[in-house]
């Protein structure tokens, strides 16, 4: 059972939820960075929530399939056409063996999650199937999905292509979106100004926005507590020995432009970072497209766990929903 | 030197042992990350450690931040306590100084630069007081490295010299990062050697390539068949230089996986390192004659 890309689309990989225990090592857990939205789509086929589907951004594949699958489509709302005709988003829909599963325009948010019933089974590696081309690791022969491919698909019985998830249980970030920080790890780096003006300035989601990391611009270059750098740092203010990176912190290079480490994150290296976007709302960073305008807002660690809980309770209500 | 525990949004804590870099802070925090996956605290997903700090990830719905902060903290005598001492290994990583590879590249991003004029090793030896670049690249491969992290990409080590501070090189990166390096570029940035495993973005200043992968998903060669990534922490490494006759030799053992690194193994200790750095090293290399 497979299915063919006639054609990739701008920049397609197969993604389930990572690879967490290598982050020691260099690797990062990678997988879908809008986790919500890969595991709702991997709900509406009737798949385990961990399932590998594709993450699409900004354009969908072309792809055609053995046989008979449901397929549904969450995040970024991309709408999927079947032999042309239009789909619901968040909806399971049935392409059967020959048709062709294509995408219209991008109309909001930036990656699209397609789950395919029976998910796809490519040979993990380091337990996941996500794909990290830096390492040559995971997805498909360790790279993004090209034209030509025939990528395997696990077995599965069908199930009724009826379920579909409401608009209250879907997420999208707002606009401006709020980006939720908790000041933290090198925060003190920072001049009480820089830190006001971090969260009073208009940001823009830049050009260099990936699975790596977001850039942000717009916002006055912040300043440095002044201090003599430590040995081993290096000479500018933003320099620090290098250290670990948290997933979600932010880093400014030289003070300028703040970038957030996301699924593909480095591990480690010589910037200061403020902070770090609390997990609750990373999901939504991989829905932003560049030239997005952006506030971080700054939280405390209660508002963080209060905000994570919400987050665990939608979940709980589209399984609920699904059930 | 005086512990900073901070927390990386939700998930993380971040400990600095020391906000400079030295063996001491290296080791404590190597202790320290040690005693914490030892303590096997329900909810840590990944420990990390790294030259002078370590990162520590959990799930807040099973541990809360308070609990695991408070946690982490009561380890840190144990960190004290630890015997500065490691049995490890000493690699010996050939290195083509000066190759055409990473030439190439340096020329192609020499705007990037603080001296476009030069190249990386004659920018790095005028600022570290050398007369020639020959004297710098000498320096570099004399005395022995302890890998003090692994990271940034794919089982990419950082390495710290085994010399007195004074003897330490410092380069500054490049102004703006790189969008490419060459695969197994040996480069430098602040007091820290690295080697790229993968080709890629990068900015620390580039002197030279090994032959020899340090990362290989495929698990193909001999010495990196049990897991993709050579490197951890502890490891100590000597440079060797080599010339383009040595490099190519090389090579054609690597694409036909039959090239063994030199490796032997070693104690090392810290205070007996402190003591006497010179004799030390002789020793540390000694070991590598009778590998």
């Amino acid at each position: 059972m497979s299915l063919k890309v006639i054609n990739p689309g701008l920049s397609t990989s197969i993604q389930d939820l990572g690879r967490p225990g290598y982050f020691h090592l260099g690797i990062p857990m990678g997988g879908a960075m809008d986790r919500f939205a890969l595991r709702v789509a991997n709900m509406l086929v009737g798949n385990p929530e961990g399932a590998a589907g594709l993450e699409a951004v900004f354009m969908g594949p072309t792809l055609t399939f053995e046989k008979d699958v449901l397929v549904a489509v969450t995040g970024a709302d991309l709408p999927p056409k079947v032999d042309g005709v239009v789909q619901d988003g968040w909806t399971a829909f049935e392409v059967k063996a020959g048709q062709t599963l294509s995408f219209d325009f991008l109309k909001s948010g930036a990656r699209a999650y397609i789950a395919i019933s029976g998910g796809i089974d490519t040979p993990p590696a380091l337990g996941s199937r996500s794909t990290y081309p830096i390492g040559a690791l995971g997805g498909f022969e360790g790279r993004n999905i090209q034209a030509g491919d025939v990528i395997p698909l696990g077995e599965t019985d069908m199930i009724e292509p009826e379920l579909s998830v409401p608009a209250k249980l879907r997420r999208l970030p707002g606009k401006p979106a709020e980006l939720r920080v908790l000041p933290g790890l090198y925060w003190h780096r920072l001049t009480p100004a820089a830190q006001e003006g971090f969260f009073a300035d208009d940001w823009a989601v830049a050009l260099e926005a990936d699975r790596m990391g977001y850039r942000f611009k717009g916002g006055k270059p912040l300043e440095f507590v002044a201090r003599e750098q430590p040995f081993g740092a290096g000479a500018d203010p933003s320099n620090i020995v290098d250290g670990c990176y948290s997933y979600g912190s932010i880093q400014v290079p030289g003070g300028l432009e703040p970038i957030v480490l996301h699924r593909d994150a480095v591990s480690g290296g010589g910037y200061f970072t403020l902070g770090a976007i609390i997990s609750a709302d990373m999901d939504l960073i991989g829905q932003l497209q560049p030239h997005t305008p952006v506030k971080f807002r700054k939280v405390d660690m209660a508002e963080a766990l209060a905000a994570r809980a919400t987050r665990k309770k939608m979940l709980a209500e589209v399984r609920a929903h699904l059930g | 030197m005086k512990t900073r525990y901070t927390y990386g949004g939700d998930e993380h804590i971040y400990v600095e042992m020391d906000d400079e870099m030295s063996l001491d802070a290296f080791f404590k925090s190597l202790s320290m990350s040690n005693a914490v996956r030892d303590a096997k605290i329900k909810g840590v997903t990944e420990i990390c450690p790294a030259n002078a700090s370590f990162q520590v990830r959990f799930d807040p719905d099973v541990i809360s931040p308070d609990e695991m902060m408070k946690k982490v903290k009561e380890l840190e005598h144990r960190a004290e306590d630890a015997e500065k001492r490691l049995r490890t290994r000493i690699i010996e990583i050939p290195v083509y100084y000066q190759d055409p590879w990473t030439h190439e590249t340096l020329m192609r991003f020499r705007e990037r630069h603080q001296d476009p004029s030069g190249t990386d090793l004659d920018y790095a030896a005028r600022i570290n007081g050398f007369d020639s670049v020959e004297a710098f690249i000498e320096a570099h491969h004399s005395q022995p490295w302890f890998v003090s992290m692994v990271g940034f990409v794919a089982g990419l080590p950082f390495l710290y010299q085994l010399v007195e501070r004074e003897k330490q090189l410092q380069v500054p990166k490049y102004l703006r990062p790189r969008t490419d390096t060459p695969k197994l570029t040996v480069g430098y940035g602040g007091c820290f050697s690295c080697i790229y495993s993968v080709r890629g973005a990068g900015g620390y200043q580039m002197f030279g390539v090994t032959p020899m992968p340090i990362f290989d998903p495929e698990l193909k060669q001999s010495y990196l068949n049990d897991f993709m990534v050579f490197f951890k922490p502890g490891d100590i490494v000597k440079w060797k230089p080599i010339d383009r006759g040595e490099y190519d030799r090389i090579l054609a053992e690597v694409e036909a996986d039959t090239y063994l690194p030199r490796i032997a193994e070693v104690d090392f200790d810290l205070d007996a390192f402190n003591a006497d750095m010179p004799g030390t090293n002789a020793k540390l290399m000694e070991a590598l004659n009778v590998a």
